[in-house]
């Protein structure tokens, strides 16, 4: 018999030419997750197939908890349904305790949908509609208002149902960082959010429980959360102080980085992001040091979502063909491109072996299947000689994936679960075309061809 | 294509490669310290496809690719010339 073939490779060697990390450029493989070999995972759905891990995602929100109350004891976590908001992965955060942060009417109804009552649904984003606001005021769900026509209209709302909604301010300002969330609520340095305040508050239509901001998102500066705490928390006692209204809760967002790496960053994820306990100790700092927080002591609510699961997600991906580029790098052709993992278009995201390889790596490019120059997952890394039809993990991929991917030429692959006993449960079925023609109409006239 | 800096590289089965003209150093998989000595020996592109062909699992067509981009590559590294 024949030996498997390998396609040719040499390296220069260079002595002495190890980064200030002292990382070598091997690459590890991996053959199942957690316990589960990705042979099987395949054989029962597919390829394409992402998967996600319960025990990771209950561990790093207990983590969030626990390391947060270290800091501030009085705090609660609303999921970020924007993140991921399949039914299981949302219901696995509310079993954990969270509450629900949604940013959409459609949200609002998938929150309900899993039973959560509207005094623990958040509902944030620009784009409130009256029947979104009509709904959520009957309901009882805390609003954050994001713009003065949408103060107006949540006032005319109110007195229309003859309900008091709990409502916060959205509030934007300067914490150092670039660029500068400022197209979300209103602004701090320029008087605006107060102004604001003053307005709801003398409209008497509704009751302004909280203040809420969302400085940017994947933020690789802790402290940014210290000044954005600090302001807020000014805030709420100039809010006491003028207008005699105490603040029940301060909601600083979420935006802490997971430990994927930026495209364009040179140090990798997992050195760049901050821990957990570094967005802990900044916030703690600000509310430890707060008179009005020693007075009133106000719940710490924060919407984190990326952190939370993105490390929790793996995409499974096979190898359809590979080719030589003019450039001298190798191109794989995988069945999952940026149509399903589009966070590729702004992370260099971890491509790892399924099995061992021995020997030197090639500078490798990994595109998708789509017929589209920009449809590269991966950029040039060193990798082994893979053959068709061998599989690749694409990690971290639990965050942004499966809820902004894309209807283009693809079916969309199934999202699995591997449950903390191991056991692997479907959580969304790969497509058919009948998912994709069922809403699509043909005029009589166009049937005949 | 001019091969003949490739007769006097030292290789060894592990895949290290020494040019004792340049002091460099090279490491190659196993497909490709065979392809280097049948070079070196002498036989030309269809030679060195036979040989590789007789012993690994390849279709023409893959190894004809793979073959030209090795071309490149050592040309790139200046151990052979066209």
């Amino acid at each position: 018999m024949k030996k498997t073939y390998i396609a040719p490779n040499i390296e220069r060697n260079y002595a002495g030419n190890m980064n200030k990390y002292g990382a070598k450029s091997v690459v590890r493989h991996q053959d199942n997750i957690d316990g589960v070999p990705i042979k099987e995972i395949v054989e029962q759905f597919g390829s394409p197939v992402l998967v996600l891990s319960e025990s990771v995602i209950r561990r790093r929100y207990r983590r969030m908890q626990d390391v947060m109350q270290m800091h501030y004891p009085n705090i609660q976590q609303a999921w970020s349904y924007k993140t991921n908001y399949l039914g299981a992965v949302c219901n696995i955060y509310h079993q954990e305790g969270s509450i629900a942060e949604v940013v959409s009417g459609m949200e609002y109804d998938m929150a309900r949908r899993l039973g959560i009552p509207g005094k623990d649904i958040i509902f944030n984003g620009p784009g409130k509609r009256a029947e979104d606001l009509q709904k959520a005021v009957k309901e009882g769900a805390r609003i954050h208002i994001d713009h003065l026509d949408e103060l107006y209209l949540l006032e005319k709302v109110a007195r229309e149902l003859k309900i008091i909604p709990n409502v916060a301010i959205r509030v934007n300002m300067d914490t150092g960082i670039s660029p500068q969330w400022s197209r979300f609520g209103f602004n701090y340095e320029n008087g605006e959010a107060l102004r604001a305040i003053q307005r709801l508050v003398s409209g008497k239509a509704m009751k302004l429980s909280g203040l809420h901001t969302h400085i940017g998102t994947f933020i690789l500066d802790a402290q940014a959360y210290y000044y954005a705490a600090k302001a807020l928390l000014d805030l709420a006692q100039k809010v006491k102080d003028e207008l005699h209204v105490v603040l029940d809760y301060i909601d600083l967002g979420g935006g802490f980085a997971s430990q994927n790496t930026l495209l364009g960053s040179y140090t990798p994820g997992e050195f760049a992001s901050p821990s957990i306990d570094h967005y802990a100790q900044a916030i703690g700092d600000a509310f430890n040091e707060s008179q009005f927080v020693r007075d009133h002591d106000p719940q710490l609510v924060l919407e984190t979502g990326r952190a939370l699961i993105d490390e929790a997600g793996t995409m499974i991906s096979s190898v359809i063909g590979k080719k030589n580029l003019p450039t001298g790098e190798r191109a794989i052709i995988l069945d999952a491109g940026v149509n399903t993992m589009i966070t590729a278009w702004w992370y260099k995201l971890k491509v790892t072996p399924t099995r061992p390889f021995p020997g030197a790596y090639q500078n490798t490019v990994f595109y998708g299947p789509l017929c589209m120059n920009i449809d590269v997952v991966r950029n040039a890394v060193p990798f082994p000689d893979l053959y068709t039809g061998e599989t690749v993990l694409i990690s971290p991929a639990g965050a942004y994936n499966n809820t902004q991917w894309m209807q283009f030429i693809e079916y969309r692959p199934p999202v699995v679960l591997i449950t903390e006993t191991g056991k692997l449960e479907l959580l969304r079925a790969r497509e058919e075309l009948s998912d994709i023609i069922e809403r699509e109409f043909i005029p009589e006239h166009l049937r005949n061809i | 294509m001019n091969v003949n800096k490739l007769q006097n590289l030292a290789m060894n089965d592990n895949g290290f490669i020494f040019d004792p003209n340049t002091g460099y150093s090279y490491t190659a998989n196993e497909t490709g310290i065979l392809i280097l000595r049948k070079l070196a020996s002498g036989l030309d592109k269809d030679g060195v496809r036979t040989a590789v062909r007789e012993i690994y699992e390849v279709s023409e067509d893959n190894f004809n690719s793979d073959f030209e981009h090795y071309m490149l590559m050592l040309e790139s590294l200046d151990m052979i010339e066209f």
